[in-house]
């Protein structure tokens, strides 16, 4: 077997030897899926604009399975395999470490697409919410929240030290992410400053556009700026600022 | 021919001279020593070789390439061994092994190596679980399993315990019996004594001396030093009339003689002639210890400076 095959297969045995990555970033998300959809005023469409409290969840909780793995589980795992000396000893065989980072991103994007997919069939056939009906427009900015996600937790992994220091750096920010994302208060109930901001975050910008283009609309245009201005600025600092060693 | 070839090798970090104009060769073969204390520029000089680090003068050669630019090929031809390299904590042995291999255009067997180095019953035991013994055996096996032509092993046996540590002295034994040339980092003098065909003799990122283990006692020293109990009261002088004798001291009812090569067969002779037996008579050599004290001025063990 190749050494992308070897690696990636690893990787995937070591996340699912993991309990609390296994629960937080493959389980969690449908059991929260559950849990609003069973409070019965969730289900009630909002006498004003008809749509219920579930349909907004779930593309909230779409973006919170890839902030999972992206701010806690990478970061975590690349500081920590660094700090112990692993990524170096990758360094003295004939293949890169970068392979390693390969691996970990193709466990990352393949697991955030099967719990997806797991959230849209559970939204549908549990409480009857719509798939997404832009399809092209939701896979499109689908990935562009995926990767701002991932290049800020590439960027997080860069300028730490020790896992220790990652995981603490990825809770600092999951939090407020996930808040301007809605996930405690959907950002159609937010007050418009506060919306105005959660524009702005990569994860407001990005559970918008989902919105958007699961209703079968287009996105807007400053969320597709916000996203990528997001990727940019992450991205490039991480690949700066990152060191095997 | 020498497999590694070291030219006047240096590194520095910031104003810190780690290597400072280091040169050996290592031939096929042999296993290799490289001893010093703590911070004498051991390790920065083996990762130069592993292409870890880019020398700031000098040149290093394997197999006559380069191993920043040659990177492919050297890495096939070295198995590395770092200090202080762990392994994922959920990681088995026999993945792990799996793992390295599958990095290799032609890996040897993961199960043959584990029985070879005694831990084939670990082949589903985690990283985490493994005792120290049986982490560096492991990494061994990661060293070996790309069927390398050199190995380096950094303070292979650091940690361990006397019993684990002379179990991977027979080891090392093994692999260059396969006909794998070893490069062997330690600040352990009786490792060094034991394993190394030749070493070189590193303090603040100089090479003092290089030569094999023998040798450089015989450099540093050929005197030997005789201490007894003699059963009647012996005249000094007579002692130090022997030509072979060079000094006598006494402490209490004990005498130390010290003298050149042949001092133990003059003084026992004269013992014997005048009918006196020499108890708890015991001969103490010159050690690479005295050596590395005579040539730098500082034992191995006092000489620490910090990490590396």
């Amino acid at each position: 077997m190749t050494a992308l095959a070897t690696l990636t297969k690893t990787e995937a045995k070591l996340l699912l030897r993991d309990p609390a990555a296994v629960f937080f970033v493959i389980v969690f998300p449908p059991l929260l899926l559950l849990v609003l959809g069973a409070i019965p005023p969730f289900r009630e469409p909002n006498p004003e604009t008809g749509v219920r409290t579930i349909d907004l969840y779930v593309p909230i909780l779409v973006a919170m399975a890839i902030a999972m793995f992206a701010l806690s589980g990478l970061p975590n795992q690349l500081a920590g395999y660094r700090e112990r000396g692993i990524l170096r000893r990758m360094s003295t065989t004939p293949v890169s470490p970068a392979m390693m980072l390969t691996a970990n991103l193709i466990v990352f994007v393949v697991t955030a697409l099967g719990v997806t997919a797991v959230l849209l069939a559970l939204g549908k056939l549990a409480f009857d919410v719509d798939l997404p009906r832009q399809l092209p427009g939701y896979a499109l900015v689908y990935l562009l929240s995926l990767v701002s996600m991932l290049s800020i937790g590439l960027f997080i992994a860069a300028v730490v030290r020790t896992a220790k220091a990652a995981a603490a750096a990825g809770q600092v920010l999951f939090f407020p992410i996930l808040f301007f994302a809605g996930l405690w208060l959907p950002r159609a109930a937010m007050p418009d400053t506060l919306r105005q901001i959660s524009d702005y975050t990569p994860l407001g910008a990005g559970v918008q556009a989902l919105t958007d283009t699961a209703a079968g609309g287009t996105p807007q245009l400053l969320h597709i700026v916000v996203m990528l201005a997001w990727i940019a600025v992450t991205g490039i600092a991480a690949a700066r600022l990152f060191s095997w060693e | 021919m020498p497999v590694i070839e070291v030219q006047g090798l240096h590194k520095r970090y910031g104003d810190k001279i780690a290597v400072d104009d280091v040169s050996f060769a290592v031939e096929e073969g042999e296993i290799f020593g490289i001893l010093g204390p703590n911070g004498a520029g051991k390790t920065t000089t083996v990762e130069c070789i592993e292409g870890l680090r880019v020398p700031d003068r000098g040149t290093v050669s394997v197999y006559g390439m380069n191993p920043r630019t040659d990177r492919r090929e050297v890495t096939r031809l070295i198995g590395a061994q770092l200090q202080e390299s762990q392994l994922p904590d959920k990681l088995r042995v026999g993945e792990a092994l799996e793992l390295f291999a599958s990095f290799y255009p032609d890996p040897a067997d993961p199960d043959q190596l584990l029985a070879s180095l005694g831990i084939a019953d670990k082949r589903d035991t985690p990283f985490r679980k493994l005792s120290g013994g049986q982490k560096q055996r492991l990494s061994i096996a990661l060293a070996l399993v790309g069927n390398p032509k050199i190995a380096v092993l950094d303070e292979l046996t650091t940690g361990l315990d006397p019993q684990a540590r002379r179990d991977t002295w027979d080891l090392i034994e093994q692999v260059r019996d396969r006909g794998v040339t070893i490069v062997l980092v330690t600040h352990f003098m009786e490792e060094a004594e034991r394993l190394c065909d030749r070493l070189a003799l590193i303090d603040r990122g100089r090479v003092v001396a290089l030569d094999s283990p023998a040798g450089l006692v015989a450099k540093v020293d050929d005197e030997q030093r005789i201490r007894f109990r003699p059963s009647q009261p012996i005249d000094t002088e007579e002692l130090l009339a022997l030509p072979e004798v060079r000094t006598v001291t006494r402490t209490g009812t004990q005498l130390v003689v010290t003298g050149d090569n042949d001092v133990l067969h003059a003084v026992t002779s004269l013992l014997a002639r005048k009918r006196i037996v020499a108890s708890e008579l015991r001969l103490e050599q010159t050690t690479l210890d005295d050596a590395f004290l005579a040539l730098t001025g500082r034992g191995l063990d006092t000489a620490d400076e910090g990490g590396n």
